[in-house]
């Protein structure tokens, strides 16, 4: 189970779900902060609706404040990369980037496949952490090779 | 707010940085917690902290003044309990719709403010209740530099900046609001294990200028220097390369302060001619005595001009005064000092270094010969000598002295041979300054930086102390090739320089070459610290006689020790030269306070300090002049003696201006600057930024020994 749930992590590092930073915060994780990771990932779902909320909010007015948008953007990036979620980083960067340039169709598409990375890897880590629990405590996770 | 400590029994018992209070304020509840996180893993390494657990906001008592607040915005404190050095808390203040997180021991308790604005509030009714303080720069109700500078002058508390955007622009504007650092988000626990440094710096400084900062003297010039020029142009970038150099070595560190060192280079703001024209306008409109920054930023109503960049030209104009007259204190001891500095500066811009033997200024002209030297260095080259005049390393500083050819100060002394007289351009300096253009008066000038990776501040000022190489000869390549200071001889400036009428004058001799910084009249106006030294007729550069390209200014170097007519040097280092100034007064005015710099000296020495910090960043021209004197003086120093350095040459000043960095205030006033200078390369911003802080908050080096007296500020140059 151990196994499994070692090359679920690797697969989310390889499909590049997951980055550095996650490695980062299972270090953290030790004996007197047991589950760290799961809690710093569930603030952060619970932190971040609102964060696309606001976006959202933004997206729907007209015209649009890209500074606005590119603010929130900023948080929220902010938020994702404190946790390692790449893919969703990514996406939020070229979201800044339509916002910089003032591309308001860009930015409603993509921060459509923003929330699409952001549900995926949630749906992701919560099978991990789920997985997690049931393979038992484990040692200090360790980078995956 | 909730205050409530739990005092349990305090594990540790050691010394700081157990116990170390930090305060931390973010909007983003997951960093705080991240960070929350971090802080307690590294009380293992022997930070205690407490803090209470809180589950929910109900929890909390909210009192009216946070029901008022949107409770979204929450801060944690999180204590760091030390029972000998004192509790420390880590208030960590973010957005949150909740209180995420629990804990219970081994934290005690937390204290939760409501907004940044709260956190300010708690900080402000207790002065001691944190030793540090890390902000989030994006906020909702309050600008995360705002909180950065105020706290940083209200209070003196080291500030770090936290942020997910690494753009450099914006750890430059961290580090000319003070910050003593800036942390990149995600942040790593590597980079907070050393955050207690900044703590210490400050206190160090404050309580020890003499000793450590004699270190950090050292090392500031050094870095400054090196960097200086390069720094100077790019305060940030030189922060950031050096800084990334650094990273490289020790991670901890300020790893986070580049992310991106491709992107060290940052525009520095050009001082044409026209520009310059404006500010003397300004300046002299105002009178020198009441030319503050902001009002001669108003008068110029040049748009995109901030207020720091003003604030930095008017102290690289106003340094060379002051190095005038330390130099004129210190030549030899200053170019020992320089020496010292510059060799600790070294490490990144050898330009500063390399100060070593600028003889004075004095013979500008001659320093053409070098090559670059032209007239316009030469007139720079007064300002470096004037810079050289501050610490030997200052000497360098001339950098804006051609770095060929320098000239020998006037003033023999320096045994140092380091910076003597400004007037001297080293020779040896050159080679390796970029001054490759300087006096071409350009602004360009300033991006001598070569010496520094990036130093090269535009022309201008950009100087971050560092410029100290710039100084020197940078602009004119006549300085030691440390273009990086906007001592700029830039001819241009001389012209506007001479305007300025400077009360000092001899500042102008300096502005000489920067375009930005001499403005003789931003000198006397410059707030810059020490009016003493803008008083100082001796100091009365030549520079304002120099005013053509000729550097007449040389001309006067001449005749002083400080020749500081060189004054070409003009400060282009602008900030950095401010900065540079500083240092180069730093190492000189450390020496002795009693100096007439050494008033100023402190300040330069604080300047050096901050020059080092400048260097990294550029160090804001909001700095009490003293502090940018003093940074410039390191600076000078620095980059007089990275100039030094770079010209190889200047081993000997190197190592003078080692000597004499210790024995200066300059390498005192290092610390003072900033609580850890990192001798050699500004390890991080931090130093420079404690340097910077800590510029602000000393007025005057007490240790700042300028040594001036024998120094020849050419020679530093």
């Amino acid at each position: 189970m151990q196994r499994q749930l070692a090359n679920m992590k690797q697969s989310l590092f390889d499909q590049g779900y997951l980055d550095e930073q996650f490695i980062q915060l299972e270090e953290l994780q030790d004996d007197t902060n047991p589950n760290f990771v799961e809690e710093v990932v569930t603030l952060y779902y619970r932190d971040s609706v609102r964060l696309i909320q606001n976006i959202e909010h933004a997206l729907d007015k007209n015209p649009l404040d890209f500074a606005k948008l590119d603010s929130h953007m900023h948080q929220f990036k902010g938020s994702s990369s404190s946790i390692g979620a790449r893919k969703v980083k990514i996406e939020c960067t070229q979201f800044r980037e339509y916002c910089r340039a003032g591309n308001g169709e860009g930015c409603k598409r993509t921060f459509q496949q923003v929330k699409k990375e952001y549900a995926t890897l949630k749906k992701k880590l919560e099978a991990y952490f789920q997985f997690a629990r049931q393979a038992g405590p484990v040692e200090k996770a360790c980078r995956p090779k | 707010m909730i205050v409530e400590k739990i005092r349990g029994g305090n594990e540790n018992g050691d010394s700081f940085p157990v116990g170390m209070r930090v305060l931390a304020v973010d909007d983003d509840p997951i960093c705080l917690k991240l960070l929350e996180t971090l802080l307690r893993k590294c009380q293992y390494h022997g930070m205690f902290f407490s803090l209470i657990g809180i589950q929910d906001s109900s929890d909390f008592n909210w009192d009216a003044q946070c029901t008022s607040f949107p409770l979204f915005h929450e801060f944690l404190v999180l204590d760091f309990v030390d029972p000998i050095v004192q509790p420390s808390k880590l208030l960590v203040l973010g957005a949150f719709e909740r209180f995420w997180f629990s804990f219970t021991f081994p934290f005690r308790f937390i204290d939760c403010l409501v907004q940044a604005r709260m956190a300010l509030k708690m900080l402000r009714e207790n002065k001691d209740r944190f030793d540090l303080v890390i902000s989030d720069v994006h906020m909702p109700d309050m600008d995360g530099f705002k909180l950065l500078e105020l706290v940083g002058l209200e209070m003196d508390l080291p500030v770090i900046m936290l942020s997910a955007n690494g753009d450099p622009k914006l750890v430059m504007k961290g580090v000319t609001h003070g910050a003593c650092d800036y942390l990149v988000k995600p942040v790593r626990i590597e980079e907070l294990r050393n955050i207690w440094q900044h703590v210490i710096r400050r206190t160090k400084c404050d309580s020890k200028n003499q000793n450590k900062s004699a270190d950090q003297v050292k090392a500031n010039p050094a870095i400054v220097e090196g960097q200086g020029s390069p720094v100077a142009g790019n305060a940030d970038q030189n922060g950031k390369i050096n800084r990334k150099r650094k990273d490289e070595e020790d991670e901890s560190e300020d790893g986070n302060e580049s992310e991106d060192p491709s992107t060290q280079k940052k525009p520095r703001v050009v001082w044409s001619i026209e520009l310059h024209r404006k500010f003397v306008g300004a300046v002299n409109q105002l009178g020198i005595e009441k030319a503050v920054p902001k009002k001669i930023l108003d008068l110029m109503n040049v748009e995109g001009l901030t207020r720091e960049n003003v604030a930095s030209h008017l102290q690289a104009l106003i340094f060379p005064s002051l190095k005038y007259r330390l130099y004129l204190k210190r030549i030899s001891s200053v170019a020992t000092q320089q020496a010292n500095m510059a060799a600790a500066l070294g490490v990144k811009d050898s330009p500063f270094m390399r100060i070593g033997p600028f003889e004075g200024l004095g013979d500008f002209r001659t320093l053409a010969g070098p090559g670059r030297l032209t007239n316009a260095a030469l007139s720079h080259y007064s300002t470096g000598g004037m810079l050289g005049r501050l610490n030997t390393p200052a000497n360098v500083n001339l950098r804006n002295l051609t770095p060929s050819p320098f000239i020998q100060p006037s003033h023999a002394q320096n045994p140092n041979n380091s910076i003597t007289t400004l007037g001297k351009i080293h020779p040896s300096l050159q080679p390796a300054n970029q001054n490759p253009s300087l006096f071409q008066g350009i602004p360009s000038s300033l991006e001598l930086d070569q010496l520094q990776q990036n130093n090269c501040a535009t022309g201008i000022a950009n100087f971050n102390g560092v410029d100290d190489s710039r100084l020197l000869g940078n602009q004119s390549n006549v300085l030691n090739g440390t273009p990086s200071n906007t001592m700029v001889l830039n001819g241009k400036y001389q012209q506007t320089l001479n305007s300025g009428g400077f009360g000092n004058q001899s500042f102008n001799v300096g502005v000489d070459g920067s375009p930005n910084l001499l403005n003789p009249s931003a000198i006397e106006s410059s707030r810059m610290q020490p009016n003493s030294l803008l008083s100082n007729e001796p100091f009365q550069l030549p520079m304002n006689s120099a005013r053509d390209n000729n550097f007449s200014s040389v001309p006067y170097l001449q005749n002083n020790p400080i020749d500081i007519s060189s004054s070409t040097m003009a400060l282009p280092l602008e900030d950095s030269r401010e900065m540079q100034y500083q240092e180069g007064l730093v190492g000189d005015v450390s020496q002795t306070p009693s100096q007439r710099w050494g008033e100023q000296g402190m300040n330069y020495c604080h300047g050096s300090k901050i020059a080092y910090g400048s260097l990294n960043s550029h160090l804001p021209a909001n700095e009490i002049m003293n502090e940018k004197m003093g940074v410039v003086v390191n600076g000078i120093l620095g980059g007089g003696g990275s100039n030094l350095m770079q010209q190889k040459e200047n081993e000997i000043l190197g190592t003078q201006l080692r000597g004499r960095a210790e024995d200066n205030f300059l390498l005192e006033q290092q610390p003072k600057l900033q609580g850890g200078f990192v001798p050699r390369s500004f390890d991080s911003l931090d130093d420079m930024m404690n340097a910077m802080i800590k510029r602000e908050h000393d007025e005057t080096l007490p240790n700042c020994d300028f040594g001036f007296d024998g120094y020849s500020f050419g020679a530093g140059i």
